[in-house]
């Protein structure tokens, strides 16, 4: 199996702007998914699928397309993850399915992903509908926030016949698949496409309604029976040093927003980038400058490699593309000159002794300042916590660890007894990740089905319609 | 979700899929899984004369790294004791009254023999009996499956005693391995056998290996001929069921047949119901892979179904068969020739090697531009010469790129005829080869 990424080198003239923002594997052509679909070995308890957050059955989804019955296999992998399309070019694989393939050993392993890309694909370019509303039960919820986890809750109770009604606070659903993730790993298209396989199961949709400015909790809490909150994280933080408010200082995340809503050809970027932080967002940035045209572009991580939160495969597809690394580095001011960014100075650090992550913590080597020319600067250090939405919950006994929202772990339910919370909003500890919040909504719309209800949540079957 | 019942001469399956007899039927706690993992019917392991089983029993065909592409054994029919296979024969379609359960026997060539076990095992419940009249192996030596399944005359004086007894529908297991099968699926008709089943396995010597030399699979240093089984085996049960379904005597008596040999997917089972087979059944595949493969088979099929408006698989059975024909009635004015897509091609030039070696060197390796791509100076790419190419595909089977090489039809000019029309308009030509010659020259042929 051919691999077809082929890096992209600093050398524009081969690739129209547009080209460098396709997705970067292309798809599967039939022939590439039947070979590969028949080179799995449809094992039996397959380890694959317990990898899978989501508890997709692979061999059976992988079977189908080498049986040819691709239509089938959209709906088991649909049955599982109603965002089968974004998590089939998002996923870290390599840590999840495909790290659990029994033939990473002696072989490849199967590449889940991209057979999970190409059954998708298939139904979504054919328009093909699986699922209906269920029986209406009388029963109303409002979901916080259309992001993975919002809309796979969504998408679960209205299978199960609730009258679900989704608030969200930008124009378009999606969350962080669509304003996020970056293009060349997830066209817009895609995530939007969700949203309305989620519209077409009945939820009604209510964008650029923000819950704690247009509408109150209060009300939310008196009018539903019950409340899923899924509001994810909010922007990227301070980082609390001098020359932050220079011209030529950016957000992360609002730089990746740009290559999602934004003509390409419209997006400022450096000639030389200094990217701070060098989690997936910071990847992700570093990455997309290069595709837009900079010259040079550093990742600033202020511990060594090893504790670097990118996967090791981000971090191989930064450096393919070009991208540099400086560990043990620490910003100390961006130095500017009329306003503008001009540089980022930085210290030298060393590891210390280990902290209370386990991960060893980085003490500054007194006198090693130095400055690295640059005109543009991306924060990339995370993401901060949404506290207005959390204070408010406070107020009506939810309870919260580090900032995040506590739920118990069966349900998904907070410590109020209508409110249920998923996504990002509640991964006080590991890695955030859009299948993990698909997977959260679907604990919860369980959860309030059998709070609601009272009878154990059935599985909803399919509706096979024709195409 | 389409619907998949079937109706099998009286029986009704909620769907064509059907275990064969075999392994994969050997106890209730297996048929009772497989049911509830979605087969509709079964063939309970064949039951009958007392036997031993040797090991190793299986050999496989494996082909470049791909496993049991065909499947050979040399296992005997039911080693369990009879009421034990009668008592949960009987238990599992209580459990199960809407599957299908059939019941396989085999006992020696004596009338009290078969009518004894007939009498005893429609006690059971079960919906129908299938006479094995195929096993290849050890039975066979003994005188029974398709010792007996190679006299037409056995075939139809067996299947007369079982009617005799029998009060529920009676399914004929035809052998392959027989010069003509027709001949024993009109005996089991004439013996009123209720339906026919085809095919069992096809004798083979599966290997040998060529350090030790013993024979696959050894059985303690000795091997023999066994039975083949498996997709390899597809082509030929495809053959041999066309063979029976398009025959004159067994459409006008109307029996269903049940088709199997190499089935694996619900694609197989499309082609086998398309030519005449109104339920299948499985054992190889079920075998490699478990019962589990049942779900993409009901998937599969009622999502083609579904996409073609077929309500029911009655729908769909036998649409294939009027299309069997004979070579002598073929179009001889039929052309097609290879037409192959530059830009799709990789340029492995295995259709060049394959057409000059193999075929009828009509390709050419030629220097081509491309102008949508944009390839430059061009380079040697193959190109068919039309005006040779007979038109025989060998070309488009080997290329290794979906839809790069392409048979198109052409209209030649010559006459529509067949072979048969031909013989009898103008029989000097198809016996001289000087008029023959005459006659290409006439409608414009040329074989170089
Ligand atoms: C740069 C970046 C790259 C990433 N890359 C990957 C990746 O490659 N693979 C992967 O699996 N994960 C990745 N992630 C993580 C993944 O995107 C998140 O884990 C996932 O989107 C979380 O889903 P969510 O539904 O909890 O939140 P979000 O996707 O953040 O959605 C929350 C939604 O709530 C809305 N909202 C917030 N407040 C309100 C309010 N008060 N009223 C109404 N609506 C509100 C927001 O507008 C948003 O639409 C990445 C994250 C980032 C930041
Ligand atoms: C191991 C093995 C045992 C079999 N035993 C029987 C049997 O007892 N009775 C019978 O009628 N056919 C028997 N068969 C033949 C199968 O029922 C079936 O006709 C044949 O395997 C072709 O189907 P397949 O290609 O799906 O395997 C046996 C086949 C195999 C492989
Ligand atoms: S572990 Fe690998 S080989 Fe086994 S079923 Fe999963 S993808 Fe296929
Ligand atoms: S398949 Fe089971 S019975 Fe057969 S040899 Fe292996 S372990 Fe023994
Ligand atoms: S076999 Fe197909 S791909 Fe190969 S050279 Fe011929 S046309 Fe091209």
């Amino acid at each position: 199996m051919a691999e077809h990424y082929k890096p992209f080198k600093y050398m524009p003239w081969e690739m129209s702007l547009e080209e460098r923002f396709q997705e970067y594997h292309p798809p599967y052509s039939e022939r590439e998914a039947v070979l590969e679909s028949n080179r799995c070995l449809y094992c039996h308890d397959a380890p694959c699928m317990v990898a899978c957050p989501t508890t997709i059955d692979i061999p059976t989804f992988i079977r189908k397309i080498s049986t040819g019955n691709v239509k089938g296999s959209a709906k088991t992998i649909l049955e599982s993850n109603l965002m089968g399309a974004s998590c089939s070019r998002v996923c870290p694989v390599e840590v999840l399915c495909e790290g659990a393939c029994v033939l990473q050993h002696d072989h490849k392993p199967i590449t889940i992903g991209r057979l999970q890309r190409y059954a998708m694909d298939y139904a979504n370019e054919r328009n093909i509908d699986f699922f209906k509303k269920g029986e209406p039960n009388g029963f109303k919820v409002a979901v916080i926030g259309a992001g993975p986890a919002g809309l796979s809750c969504a998408g679960e109770l209205a299978k199960r016949g609730f009258d679900v009604t989704v608030l969200e606070k930008r124009e378009w659903g999606g969350g962080l698949d669509t304003y996020g993730i970056v293009v060349f790993r997830e066209p817009v298209e895609v995530s939007l496409k969700e949203v309305t396989m989620i519209e077409k199961l009945g939820v009604e949709f209510k964008f650029n309604v923000e819950v704690g400015k247009d509408v109150t909790f209060e009300d939310l809490v008196k009018q539903y029976d019950s409340i899923f909150v899924s509001v994810g994280l909010g922007a990227v933080p301070e980082m609390s040093i001098p020359g932050e408010e220079l011209q030529g200082v950016y957000d992360g995340l609002a730089f990746i927003e740009e290559t999602k809503i934004m003509p390409l050809k419209d997006i400022k970027y450096g000639n030389r980038v200094c990217v701070i932080g060098a989690g997936n967002t910071g990847i992700d940035c570093a990455t997309i400058a290069r595709r837009l045209g900079s010259e040079r572009v550093s990742i600033i991580y202020r511990r060594s490699e090893a504790e670097m939160p990118a996967y090791h495969f981000e971090y191989q597809f930064a450096m393919n593309e070009g991208v540099s690394f400086m560990f043990l580095t620490q910003p100390v001011e961006v130095v500017g000159e009329n306003g503008q960014v001009k540089a980022l100075k930085c210290i030298r650090m060393d590891l210390g002794q280990p902290d209370a992550s386990g991960r060893r913590s980085p003490v500054e080597v007194a006198g090693s300042e130095f400055e690295i020319p640059c005109d543009m600067v991306i924060k990339a250090i995370g993401q901060k916590k949404l506290t207005p939405i959390t204070d408010k919950l406070g107020e009506f006994g939810v309870k919260l660890i580090k900032g995040y929202i506590e739920v118990d772990n069966a349900t998904n339910r907070t410590h109020h007894p209508k409110i249920y919370a998923g996504g990002d909003c509640i991964r006080s500890k590991g890695e955030a990740s859009t299948v993990m919040a698909v997977e959260d909504g679907k604990i919860a719309a369980n959860g309030i089905h059998v709070a609601l209800c009272g009878e154990k949540a059935h599985k909803v079957p399919a509706l096979t319609s024709k195409m | 979700m389409a619907n998949l019942e079937i109706d099998f001469c009286g029986i009704k399956s909620p769907n064509p899929f059907w275990l064969a007899s075999a392994p994969p039927t050997n106890s209730g706690y297996q048929v009772q899984k497989a049911f509830d993992q979605g087969w509709g019917g079964v063939v309970w392991k064949t039951i009958g004369a007392p036997v031993m089983n040797v090991c190793n029993r299986y050999g496989t065909m494996d082909y470049k790294g791909t496993k049991i592409i065909g499947l050979n054994n040399v296992e005997l029919i039911s080693d369990r004791p009879i009421d034990v296979n009668l008592r949960e024969i009987a238990e599992t379609k209580k459990l199960f009254p809407k599957n299908t359960v059939i019941c396989s026997v085999m006992v020696e060539s004596k009338k009290e023999a078969w009518q004894e076990i007939i009498k005893r095992a429609e006690q059971t419940g079960c919906d129908g009996f299938e006479l094995n009249f195929g096993c290849p192996h050890g039975m066979s030596e003994r005188g029974m499956g398709s010792a007996m399944g190679q006299v037409p005359e056995y075939t139809c004086m067996v299947t007369e005693w079982v009617m005799d007894v029998a009060t529920i529908p009676v399914i004929v297991k035809l052998t392959p391995n027989i010069t003509d099968i027709v001949q024993p699926a009109r005996a089991a008709i004439k013996g009123r056998g209720s339906a026919l089943s085809l095919i069992n396995t096809i004798n083979s010597i599966i290997g040998v290996d060529i350090d030790t030399f013993e024979i696959r699979p050894n059985v303690g240093g000795k091997g023999g001929h066994g039975g083949y089984a498996g997709p390899a085996v597809k082509p030929i049960a495809l053959h041999l069921l066309s063979a029976v379904g398009a025959d004159p005597e067994v459409q006008r008596s109307g029996v269903p047949i049940s088709g199997m040999g190499g089935i694996e997917t619900w694609r197989d089972a499309v082609e086998f119901m398309l030519l005449g087979a109104t339920s299948v059944q499985v054992c190889t595949a079920v075998m490699h892979w478990g019962f589990r493969i049942v779900e993409d088979m009901i998937d599969g099929m009622s999502n083609w179904m579904d996409e073609r408006g077929f309500e029911s698989p009655h729908d769909f059975i036998g649409k294939s068969l009027p299309r069997i024909s004979h070579f002598g009635d073929f179009d001889l004015g039929f052309q097609s020739v290879a037409r192959i897509d530059h830009n799709k091609c990789i340029n492995c030039n295995l259709c060049y090697v394959a057409c000059n070696d193999a075929a009828h060197q009509c390709i050419d390796l030629k220097n081509v531009q491309l102008k949508n791509i944009g390839n430059g100076e061009g380079k040697l790419m193959p190109v068919v010469r039309e005006e040779d190419c007979v038109g025989c595909d060998l070309c488009s089977t080997v290329c290794p790129v979906d839809d790069c090489i392409s048979m198109v039809e052409i209209e030649t000019g010559r006459p529509h005829v067949t072979w048969n029309e031909l013989s009898q308009k103008r029989p000097e030509i198809t016996q001289d080869w000087g008029k023959m010659e005459e006659y290409r020259k006439e409608i414009g042929l040329h074989i170089h």
